[in-house]
């Protein structure tokens, strides 16, 4: 019984159908990757679990509960955190004030009228914020407004900010999608890092194999809608049906 | 039944000025994707194009009449507009009396003109901005053009009639088989009617089946495709601009009669027309179209005696409530397309 | 000082003191000298500015720190109104009553619309708001007339009951004034120095009281968790639905809150002049609370309160600058160009003065989104610049606000 455990889920848009008896299974502090073709559905299912689709029929229990019907505020207190193709953070703000409104939501729940004491009283917000900054190499960055990043430093901060929830299942869309060769690498390397330092199962959807190869345990190959195969890497390389599936696309 | 009838008629009017504002708004918000609060400035520039015609053709020369006397005896001093000279008496008092739907000509041009030095001056600018941007500063135009009409024409409406043709009412019921005198209907209003139509199909007609209009449908689609197609679609999205502001424009005009034009009636009419626009869903021209008609004479039904005296006030705010139904359960509107600023 | 960080209370100190000299720095012209007329400081305008401050400064709590642009708030404003004058009717002319009674039903009021209003956001929310307030407004003129006065406004009458002082009301012929525990909001005493005349209000300095706590709660809120979470509303709501956090409360909150100060502003002014009318919650009063917000410097915490002064300001003053006092002005020039220099300034002064504000705002809006406020600080490096060039640098790293 895997940590994320996704069964027969359809979701048709209009005449198209996105997902076909979609099952999926995540294993407990694994790393799944979930490659596949443009259009195989892949943003459409991470749509799925984190309530910002809900789908036609079938079922996605997280840890034995429920996710559909949810809102994505409710999923990611349930302990799944997302992170998006292009870096969703709060431009306006400063980088530690980024970092604190995780941990905030981590401390208080979905909301908080807390509009008296100042957040500067916050020590232990500040603390954890600023800690978390050094976990990810930003402290010196710390008074930066976060729109004034580069986009790597961007995506460090927005897997930091998820980081610091301490989620049980982190999902990515596409980390690497538009970046350069070296910030691809670094990216990598956080990712590996995040793995060996905590207890954390990473779901990913890459389109870039050399990522995919780097971190996975796991792949499920999606096409049409429908999971081909779900293997471990090595044997994903050769399979007839993974080379079908690319190559018959771009033939 | 001819009750509603004449319920009916009375929401044509007010519905079809409704509904060739809205038509500009959408256009506009389709096109260029800007939320133009000076809409309704443009409108009652329009309508004060009239009142200049009508006073250019007035202008006159004062001569005295020694044939007529004033009450105390000396010389009467009679005003002779120019244009009894250059055309004679008959045809100047003609020209003077259709002033109005004269102005018709004169409007055009300055409307297009108005537009496009908006949209070159000042709109282009805010296309990258969030929407509150473009909401504030055309807010800031739309204070800034009724100021500049104030400071020339003064605060007071000024009465601007029809031609003396049209104005009166005559017995609508009558030609249709009811009741003599139960349906009365004023002439200009039937006109207005009829200009409105006429200015909604040329628009749809324009946007239907020239190449123009082709390209500017399918920008309101996709701008960006129509953009690597290597047509320059902001420039017909200027000219789109000059010709929404010149609908409004046109529909100021013809109100002229129904409402002595004052400084004021933009904003009046603004506040509706982005209801109506929200309720035909933005960037729908015939949802605007519809919706424009649709609340004009819910509008007047709601005003109906019977109707005031099962609820009263309702004539007040049907069109609010209205909009903030349709805003609630279908933010799409009635016409809009899916994903239009849906959120 | 007070919980606040040092930036922060030197500014409220100085708003502070601005406040309590405002007779004196208002008043900065002898009287009878041609330049009397521009003296802001008598009691009637110096109650507007704080009264319009404090509407301003709850309007930019939702504004400026979540984003959501509303074209509706002056309905709040004309409940507050309403629900004080019935309070002076009913109750009592003490003040206290009247004001709580209008910050409690505005903020039930702003709870009802507001729940409505957000469930849509951007231009959607903007109309929402507006055609409530235009629906409160046409209902406020027509249906609602038994209580709110119709055309003629609610006013005080003789025999309204005013159960609590019944007593002192029996004994004078007269409509008796609002007043705090009987010290009287119209009266004021006078100070002469020399051909100065300063008025100290009653009213005002009671108004300039709860406009500081107000000013001073709503740095308070500015600095605090729920003030980060509005300001990451207005950033990225999406970031804020995927980091756990519930947007709509927070949304909500801040809308209650910011009615809540409208409502306040609302009943001060019926404090001040116990008469509440319908054209306190038409759209332009709404439009207007936005030109002030914006003026000011939308976000920032003293800006709203600038734009208020401004804006009231010009209506007060340049407005009743005609071309006789522009002629006297430029009497100095030939006669030729003085009435080419008239001509010119003219449409922009006295009845005019709209035009200006009309103008003052679109540049703001196009060239300084920061307002006044941003203004102020591009000057201000300027003269810096000579000496410390890296100053600007840490100005714009800055992890707060400005003020």
């Amino acid at each position: 019984m895997g940590i994320l455990d996704v069964k027969n889920v359809n979701k048709r848009f209009g005449g198209l159908q996105a997902l076909g008896d979609v099952n999926l299974n995540v294993a407990e502090n694994s790393v799944h990757a979930i490659i596949g073709p443009n259009g195989a559905g892949k943003s459409t299912l991470l749509n799925c679990l984190v309530g910002k689709l809900i789908p036609d029929t079938g079922s996605v229990m997280f840890d034995g509960q429920s996710v559909l019907g949810r809102k994505p505020f409710e999923i990611n207190q349930m302990g799944i955190s997302r992170v998006f193709q292009t870096p969703e953070i709060f431009g306006d703000l400063s980088v530690l004030e980024n970092m604190m409104i995780p941990c905030f939501a981590k401390r208080d729940g979905a909301f908080e009228l807390n509009a008296i004491s100042s957040v500067g009283s916050q020590t232990d917000i500040v603390e954890r914020a600023e800690q978390m900054l050094e976990e990810m190499n930003m402290a010196d960055k710390r008074h930066m407004h976060a729109a004034a990043l580069s986009r790597g430093d961007k995506r460090r901060l927005e897997i930091g900010m998820c980081l610091s929830q301490e989620p049980r299942l982190l999902l990515l869309d596409e980390p690497t999608a538009g970046m350069a060769r070296a910030d691809t690498n670094n990216t990598i390397d956080l990712l590996k890092q995040i793995k060996e330092e905590r207890d954390i199962t990473i779901a990913i959807i890459e389109h870039d194999m050399h990522v995919v190869f780097s971190l996975a345990e796991r792949i499920t190959v999606l096409a049409q809608g429908t999971p081909l195969v779900e293997d471990t890497p090595e044997n994903i390389k050769g399979h007839p049906k993974v080379r079908e599936a690319y190559l018959g696309e771009s033939a | 039944m001819d009750a509603i009838l004449l319920q009916i008629l009375n929401g044509l009017d007010k519905g079809s000025a409704y509904a060739l504002i809205a038509l500009g708004l959408t256009l506009i918000f389709g096109t260029l994707g800007v939320v133009n609060f000076a809409h309704g400035a443009l409108f009652m520039i329009g309508a004060f194009c009239a009142v200049t015609v009508s006073r250019i053709l007035t202008v006159s020369r004062t001569i005295i009449d020694d044939t007529q006397k004033d009450f105390l005896g000396n010389p009467l001093k009679v005003e002779v507009p120019y244009v009894h000279d250059w055309f004679g008496q008959a045809t100047g008092d003609v020209i003077i009396d259709w002033a109005v739907p004269l102005s018709i000509f004169f409007a055009i041009p300055v409307m297009i003109c108005v537009g496009v030095i908006m949209e070159r001056g000042l709109i282009k600018h805010f296309y990258h901005r969030p929407h509150a941007d473009q909401i504030l500063v055309t807010f800031g135009l739309a204070i800034v053009l009724q100021e500049i009409i104030k400071f020339y024409y003064g605060a007071n409406p000024i009465p601007t009639p029809a031609p003396s043709a049209f104005t009166g009412s005559f017995d609508f019921g009558a030609m249709f088989g009811f009741e003599p005198n139960t349906i009365i209907y004023p002439y200009w209003r039937l006109v207005y009617f009829a200009f409105a139509a006429v200015i909604i199909g040329a628009v749809f007609a324009f946007l239907q089946f020239t190449t123009f209009g082709m390209v500017v449908r399918a920008g309101m689609a996709d701008r960006e495709t129509v953009g690597l197609l290597g047509i320059n679609i902001d420039k017909r999205f200027t000219i789109m601009f000059g010709l929404a502001a010149a609908v409004a424009g046109l529909a100021g005009v013809m109100y002229t009669p129904i409402n002595s034009p004052n400084y004021h009636m933009g904003m009046d009419f603004l506040v509706l027309s982005f209801v109506v626009v929200v309720v035909g869903g933005m960037g729908s021209l015939p949802g605007a179209v519809l919706a424009g008609f649709l609340l004009g004479i819910l509008e007047s039904f709601a005003s109906m005696r019977q109707v005031i005296e099962i609820i009263p006030g309702i004539n007040q705010v049907i069109i609010y409530l209205v909009a903030i139904i349709i805003l609630l359960t279908r933010p799409r509107g009635l016409m809009g397309r899916k994903g239009v600023m849906e959120e | 000082m007070l919980g606040l960080q040092k930036k922060d209370a030197s500014l409220l100190l100085l708003v502070f003191a601005l406040t309590m000299l405002a007779p004196f720095i208002l008043n900065p012209f002898p009287e009878g000298s041609g330049w009397a007329q521009f003296n802001a400081g008598y009691p009637d305008l110096m109650q507007r500015f704080v009264i319009f401050g404090i509407f301003a400064i709850g309007f930019n709590i939702l504004f400026g720190l979540t984003g959501y642009l509303s074209f509706g708030h002056a309905a709040f404003l004309g409940v507050g109104s309403y629900s004080a004058v019935w309070m002076f009717k009913l109750l009592s002319m003490n003040v206290i009553p009247a004001i709580a009674l209008a910050v409690i039903t505005s903020g039930l009021f702003a709870l009802l619309i507001g729940f409505i209003s957000l469930r849509r956001s951007g231009i959607y929310f903007s109309i929402l708001t507006l055609a409530f307030a235009q629906m409160s407004f046409a209902l406020a003129y027509s249906v609602l007339t038994p209580i709110t006065g119709g055309e003629t406004g609610l006013q005080l009458a003789l025999d309204d009951p005013r159960i609590l002082d019944s007593i002192s009301a029996a004994a004078g012929g007269n409509i008796p004034v609002p007043s705090l525990f009987g010290i009287e909001m119209r009266d004021s005493s006078e100070w002469s120095v020399g051909s100065w005349v300063f008025t100290f209000n009653n009213g005002y300095y009671f108004a300039a009281f709860i406009m500081l706590c107000s000013f001073y709660l709503s740095i308070r809120i500015f600095r605090s968790p729920f003030g980060l979470m509005l300001r990451a509303v207005k950033s990225n709501q999406q970031r804020l639905n995927y980091t756990g956090l519930n947007t709509r409360p927070y949304t909500l909150a801040a809308f209650v809150i910011s009615g809540m100060y409208a409502g306040l502003a609302g009943g001060l002014m019926a404090a001040m002049d116990p008469l509440a009318g319908a054209e306190r919650m038409f759209w332009t009063a709404s439009g207007e609370v936005v030109l002030m917000t914006i003026l000011g410097g939308v976000g920032t915490l003293i800006g709203p309160v600038l734009g208020a002064g401004m804006i009231k300001y010009m209506e007060n003053i340049l407005s009743k600058i005609n071309s006789d006092i522009l002629h006297t002005w430029f009497a100095f020039l030939p006669d030729g160009l003085e009435d080419f220099i008239v001509t010119i300034i003219y449409p922009f002064i006295g009845k005019g003065w709209h035009l200006t504000l009309g103008l003052l705002f679109m540049m703001v809006v196009i060239f300084l989104p920061g307002g006044l406020v941003e203004g102020g600080q591009k000057i201000a490096k300027l003269f810096k610049r000579g000496k410390k060039d890296d100053d600007g640098a840490k100005a714009a790293d800055a992890t707060t606000p400005a003020e």
